[in-house]
């Protein structure tokens, strides 16, 4: 379950055009944080809405967060400057579960769906696997986090229109390597995951997704965040993205 | 220290401060944050005769200082409310305020009978809910069909028996007469009110629902108004909504007439607002020389 905690800002950065990180000191929610995990952080006065944004990366006492400036709430957030405070609530719902990734793992990042893989690599490699990662951005300019990804493992960078590494979807990376996996985690849009999760599911290992929808509360008390799964008797069924997910296990989605 | 206390229909809150139904789910994830035991009472989510699915995604819309939602009743059904939920609640020392809606009379009166055989304090009756095709709205906001349904469903009521309004009406006075004459023990207002928002890039509605119900700090002098102008119709407590999100707040929907109070959609924001409330507002009775919180209902003068 999450904490509230007033978290000071440590490092603003911005990353590209539109993607910034903010490294906050925030030791209570450092220390129940897992991969895969979001935090909900209240984005000034004049929103009565926190904004779901996925842990990139802790160390004992520090978080990071990547997140893209989509509307008021992010812009605000990517304003913040060292030393400001945030009021945190985390880590909130449900993440990867290691105990399924195998010794060869991948994480699978497109767009803003990257940076909670890091925290994520990192765990499976402290696990004692050999963990890789796909990366795909939509062009050069909106690469991000490669260096870190790198130190912890393999890499492979996909862009959409070719101007950096390889030319195409992470999904036709993974098509081509999928035989030396053991296990597949992922994020990004939607159709990016269901394509993820059919290739997997042909070759016969765990998929697991990290899905996103427009959210309130944050701990499952709204039930809002609305997503579509699988049913006893084939009849949809709703969990929510906040408390349920926003990991799920590709074969309980209803895509 | 002001007493705190408030007797609604002869239960015995150890506040004013409630939850209203559909923010607070049956309490599991707030009671993480604090003793649901400081709260006068939790409203549960709404409940219907079986279990409901909701409507598919996106629920919810931000607005400028409030939100829409077209959550659509999703709840277990009664039964496994009354097996599952009733049990965990009873653990904390606060009253229980069960919600129940139906999509015809006859369902209303198996809820209302079916409830009060169970182990909760207060009944209250959802005649007002924006987000479903059948019943809901449909029969708050007809004073005909205020009285049918009210009238019948008093019937099997062994609790005390809470009405709550729509405020898509025209004049809420004649829906909270229509309530109370057909037996209603208690009202409470304002449900959310009808809104709407569109994407204008992809010209398409952000509910799924295309409309939902408008709630938060945006709809507070609605409310207040209309609490108002239900005190001033009939006889009976109320429970004042919608917006409050302070101690304060808390204080001026008593003056408009309220008893007792809930917090909603503020506790989005602040999963603590409740108890805030409830310290903030046994602190302004302490400052004003209130000595008991009873003393601000329909204190208002004109």
């Amino acid at each position: 379950m999450p904490v509230q905690e007033l978290c000071t800002v440590i490092k603003q950065e911005q990353l590209t055009d539109s993607i910034f990180s903010l490294t906050l000191s925030a030791p209570k929610i450092c220390e129940l944080a897992n991969a895969g995990q979001f935090v909900h952080i209240s984005c000034g006065e004049a929103r009565l809405l926190r904004r779901p944004i996925s842990i990139c990366d802790t160390t004992e006492d520090t978080l990071r967060v990547v997140f893209t400036v989509k509307g008021e709430g992010t812009a605000w957030l990517s304003e913040r400057k060292k030393d400001d405070e945030l009021d945190v609530l985390g880590p909130a719902g449900h993440g990867f579960d290691l105990s399924v990734l195998g010794d060869k793992p991948v994480f699978i990042g497109g767009g803003i769906g990257v940076p909670p893989m890091l925290k994520s690599m990192k765990a499976a490699k402290a696990q004692g696997a050999q963990p890789t990662a796909i990366l795909g951005f939509r062009n050069k300019d909106a690469v991000i986090l490669e260096d870190e990804f790198r130190s912890v493992g393999t890499v492979y960078t996909a862009t959409d229109d070719g101007s950096y590494g390889i030319h195409g979807f992470v999904s036709a990376v993974l098509e081509e390597h999928i035989g030396e996996f053991t296990s597949v985690c992922c994020c990004g849009p939607k159709g990016m995951l269901k394509a993820l999760a059919s290739i997997a599911e042909n070759a016969g290992i765990p998929c697991q997704v990290s899905m996103e929808e427009r959210m309130g509360c944050g701990i499952g008390a709204c039930l809002v965040c609305a997503c579509s799964l699988k049913g006893e008797n084939g009849e949809t069924r709703y969990g929510h993205v906040c408390k349920d997910g926003p990991v799920f296990d590709s074969k309980e989605v209803e895509w | 220290m002001a007493d705190m206390r408030v007797n609604f229909c002869g239960v015995e809150l150890k506040n004013p401060i409630t939850t209203a139904s559909g923010t607070f789910g049956f309490g599991h994830e707030y009671g993480e944050f604090y003793d649901l035991g400081e709260l006068g009472g939790i409203g549960v989510k709404g409940l219907t005769p079986t279990e409901r699915l909701g409507n598919p995604a996106p629920r919810i819309a931000e607005t400028p200082m409030g939100i829409l939602n077209c959550v659509g009743l999703q709840n277990p059904g009664i039964d496994r409310f009354i097996a599952e939920q009733i049990p965990y609640l009873r653990q904390f020392d606060t009253k229980i305020i069960a919600n129940v809606s139906g999509s015809s009379v006859e369902e209303y009166a198996e809820m209302i009978e079916k409830i009060s055989d169970s182990d909760v304090d207060l009944i209250e009756m959802n005649i007002s809910c924006p987000n479903v095709k059948c019943g809901g709205m449909t029969f708050g906001t007809q004073p005909a069909m205020v009285e049918e349904v009210v009238s019948e469903a008093k019937k099997y009521a062994k609790k005390p028996l809470i009405v709550k309004l729509s405020p898509n009406v025209t004049d809420i006075a004649e829906i909270a007469r229509a309530a109370v004459g057909a037996g209603a023990d208690a009202l409470s207002l304002i449900n959310t009110l009808l809104g709407m928002r569109i994407d204008i890039e992809t010209r398409r509605p952000i509910l799924s629902n295309i409309m939902g119900g408008l709630s938060g700090p945006a709809v507070f002098p609605v409310a207040v108004r209309m609490v108002y102008q239900v005190h001033q119709a009939v006889d009976v407590p109320i429970i004042g909504m919608g917006g409050i999100r302070t101690g304060r707040d808390a204080a001026e929907m008593m003056m408009a007439g309220a008893s007792a109070v809930a917090v909603g959609t503020a506790c989005f924001a602040d999963p603590m607002t409740p108890v805030r409330c409830a310290k903030e507002l046994e602190e302004f009775c302490d400052s004003h020389g209130v000595h008991s919180v009873t003393e601000l209902t329909g204190a208002l003068q004109i």
